[in-house]
């Protein structure tokens, strides 16, 4: 069973790449400390995504005549495995970086892959994702927000919400209803691309319970968005949304959430010099854990690599992934707690506070734990 | 690495069927079983081409030792394949493996149906011919031995021991068993009706059954870890190997015989024929605290970064992918 999940070597093509990644990363995290490096995802710096750029580690996978390197999924493995683990501001280029261009190259017409994926590989664009609505949740098929056809094109009204960037992104690829009701479920469903600056929408920033205000509402209040604004085919919009949640969930990203966390504490127990048998089973298990879900995610990145959609691997991958990253933090405290002779300093606990209250997300953001492990149940033929 | 894979699960097939394993289990003569094995040329697996043996890589031998978890194998194959690779004139029949210390008691699995018994006891390999007293668990081939009065040394151990090597041998058998026991307790819950529907329809049960999955991949993904590096395998890739798959081993059965319900508790159920080794693995060379003590101290004394620690110790060589 998921017999193709097999362990794989990151190949010459992944690794030839990292020591210059490396060294761009570690450059931008110089002067941060472990509690800005651990919001590595949500850490928002349009300069850093636009180095990137620069330096040709965006758009890895895409063709070069849209500006991509056409390196395959190894090497993004690798260049996103090294911002992580150093906590280097993503946000910026994340989701341009890793979704919106592999869809718009995928659906998107020569017009719409010419404009816009060479922007993204300059880091110059940022995207969001208006998957989700107030009613609209996991269960996404419900989404009412509608495109209407008028004669120059499409008007939008609705709200979607939770939406990452929004406040400081340029563009959103919004999954509307153009044609049935709610009720009509996957059909009726299509992709559009919505530019955040036109007249008739608003934004407004979602402050979250550690302060920081990554995602928002935004509202949609009779937006003309013109003809071009559709992606790929009109109805299609759940088929393609499907193929892009395997984009966002097989990554190494579902891995190293808390991994800033994880080195910090490590660096705190070589400097307490503790060693004894409970803390060392403790790092071990940690350790065994993080190197067979980094094998697993590799393994999934070779289905990827021969051209696979690997729907379900990636769900498992994930849920095992955001299981290891959300106990990370709940033992590490339990640990540093049950040494209250220690004494832990300012920047370990606030890193620790701050994972801690912003774990619950790493299993709901890209799809909820109980709805991954229902993708894996019809993957062993239970539905 | 199918081509070795194919013959050798068709041979399991036959020779393996659950009718055997319990006659073996139940105290029946093990001989043609292991005639079967002994006749294929897999025992010289990992025996170097030099001195007779097939040569083949950890990696390419792994496969194998997950089929001996599939089929619940109820003899010491893979440790035979150890012993033979270790030992130059490794003598014929059935080898089990076990570390002691002079005096101590150890369960030394499959000891029962072992005809000699390769034991690590202050760093030297001894060879002794099979001995020992049953464990009292029903149905266990394990033995129960006393180290006393060895033989002189066959030969010194490798330099990490013996355990490591058996630790990657049971995290093998535990992801071949694991396997087994998620497609049989997938099966069955699409087969048994309650409520008017195959359970397999509830939710509650497709949840634990899709986190039994994610415990069997992270098994056998683990195992392959251990296997990808040379033989004797490194602490830290036997160590992976071992606490991730014994972790697994208990997680496994459990949701098998909550999905199962009672008849999986009994004795006429094949279900039972895994789930009692995978305890039993769990327990033998380690459990996954032994290992996860050792690597956790392996791992702080290196001030690297956790994901270049692991990326060091845990690569598979490219050439192989
Ligand atoms: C940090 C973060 C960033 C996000 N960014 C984006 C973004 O950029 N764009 C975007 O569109 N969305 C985004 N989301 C939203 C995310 O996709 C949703 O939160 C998620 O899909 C769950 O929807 P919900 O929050 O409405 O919960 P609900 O759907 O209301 O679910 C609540 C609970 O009920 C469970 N549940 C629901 N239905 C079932 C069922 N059938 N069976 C079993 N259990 C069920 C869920 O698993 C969950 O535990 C983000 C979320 C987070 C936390």
């Amino acid at each position: 069973m998921f017999d193709t999940l097999t362990l794989a070597a990151l190949p010459a093509e992944g690794e030839a790449i990292r020591p210059a990644i490396r060294a761009i990363a570690e450059q931008a995290i110089a002067n941060a400390s472990a509690d800005v490096r651990a919001r590595s995802w949500s850490g928002f710096d349009r300069d850093f995504s636009r180095l990137l750029g620069r330096s040709g580690f965006l758009g890895l996978t895409l063709p070069k005549c849209y500006g991509g390197a056409e390196l395959g999924p190894f090497a993004r493995f690798v260049v996103v495995e090294e911002l992580l683990s150093a906590g280097a501001p993503v946000a910026a280029h994340w989701i341009a970086d890793r979704q919106s261009a592999p869809l718009i190259l995928n659906y998107g017409s020569e017009a719409q892959r010419e404009y816009y994926i060479p922007r993204i590989c300059r880091g110059e664009l940022v995207f969001c994702i208006g998957m989700s609505e107030p009613g609209s949740g996991s269960d996404l098929a419900s989404v009412r927000t509608r495109a209407e056809r008028t004669a120059a094109g499409w008007r939008v009204n609705g709200q979607k919400i939770w939406t990452t960037n929004a406040a400081h992104g340029d563009y959103m690829i919004a999954l509307l209803r153009t044609s049935g009701s709610a009720g009509d479920r996957h059909a009726g469903l299509s992709q559009l691309i919505i530019d955040l600056k036109a007249p008739g929408v608003t934004v407004r920033p979602i402050t979250d319970l550690t302060g920081d205000a990554h995602f928002a509402e935004v509202f949609f209040e009779d937006v003309e968005l013109p003809a071009d604004a559709l992606i790929g085919e009109e109805g299609e919009g759940w088929k393609q949304v499907t193929a892009e949640l395997a984009f966002e969930r097989s990554g190494p990203e579902r891995i190293y959430s808390s991994v800033v966390l994880l080195d910090a504490w490590i660096a705190h127990l070589r400097d307490a010099r503790r060693d004894d048998p409970a803390t060392c089973a403790l790092v071990g298990d940690f350790t065994a854990r993080l190197g067979t879900l980094r094998a697993m995610s590799i393994a999934c990145t070779a289905r990827l690599a021969l051209g696979e959609s690997p729907v379900v691997e990636a769900s498992l991958v994930k849920d095992l992934g955001t299981r290891f990253e959300q106990e990370l933090p709940t033992r590490i405290g339990d640990d540093l707690a049950s040494h209250p002779d220690e004494g832990v300093d300012a920047e370990l606990y606030r890193t620790l506070l701050y994972v801690t209250h912003i774990a619950p997300s790493f299993s709901l953001r890209g799809g909820t734990r109980e709805i991954l492990r229902g993708i894996i149940a019809r993957g062993m033929g239970l539905r | 690495m199918s081509e070795f894979l194919e013959p050798f699960e068709r041979m399991l097939e036959n020779v393996s069927t659950p009718a055997a394993v319990r006659a073996i289990e139940r105290g029946g003569s093990p001989d043609a079983m292991w005639q079967a094995f002994a006749e294929s040329g897999f025992l010289d697996a990992l025996v170097p081409e030099e001195r007779g043996g097939a040569g083949l890589a950890l990696a390419d031998v792994q496969p194998l030792w997950m089929a001996l978890g599939r089929h619940a194998v109820p003899l010491p194959v893979g440790e035979t394949m150890i012993a033979r690779a270790l030992l130059d004139g490794a003598p014929d029949g059935p080898v089990a493996l076990a570390v002691a210390a002079p005096g101590q008691s150890v369960v030394v699995p499959f000891g029962l149906v072992a005809a000699y018994m390769l034991i690590e006891s202050d760093c030297a390999l001894h060879m002794v011919e099979a001995s020992g007293a049953l464990t009292g668990v029903v149905a266990s081939l394990a033995a129960r031995m006393t180290c006393n009065d060895l033989p002189s040394p066959h030969s010194t151990a490798p330099t990490s021991g013996l355990r490591p090597i058996a630790a990657i041998l049971r995290a093998a058998l535990i992801a071949g068993a694991s396997g087994r026991v998620t497609e049989m307790t997938a099966a069955y819950a699409n087969e048994r009706v309650q409520f008017g529907k195959p359970i397999g329809r509830q939710q509650a049960l497709q949840q634990q059954m899709a986190i039994m999955a994610e415990e069997m991949v992270a098994a056998r993904i683990a195992s392959q870890l251990g296997c990808a590096g040379g033989f004797p395998p490194s602490l830290v890739a036997a160590a992976t190997a071992k606490a991730i798959a014994s972790r697994a081993a208990a997680r496994v059965a459990a949701t098998a015989h909550a999905v199962h319900g009672a008849i999986g508790i009994s004795e006429e159920h094949d279900l039972q024929l895994f789930t009692r080794r995978l305890h039993e693995w769990r327990l033998a060379d380690g459990s996954e605290s032994y290992w996860n003590g050792l690597l956790g101290r392996e791992r702080l004394v290196s001030d690297a970064r956790s994901v270049d620690f692991v990326r060091a110790h845990l690569q598979p060589e490219a050439a192989t992918g």
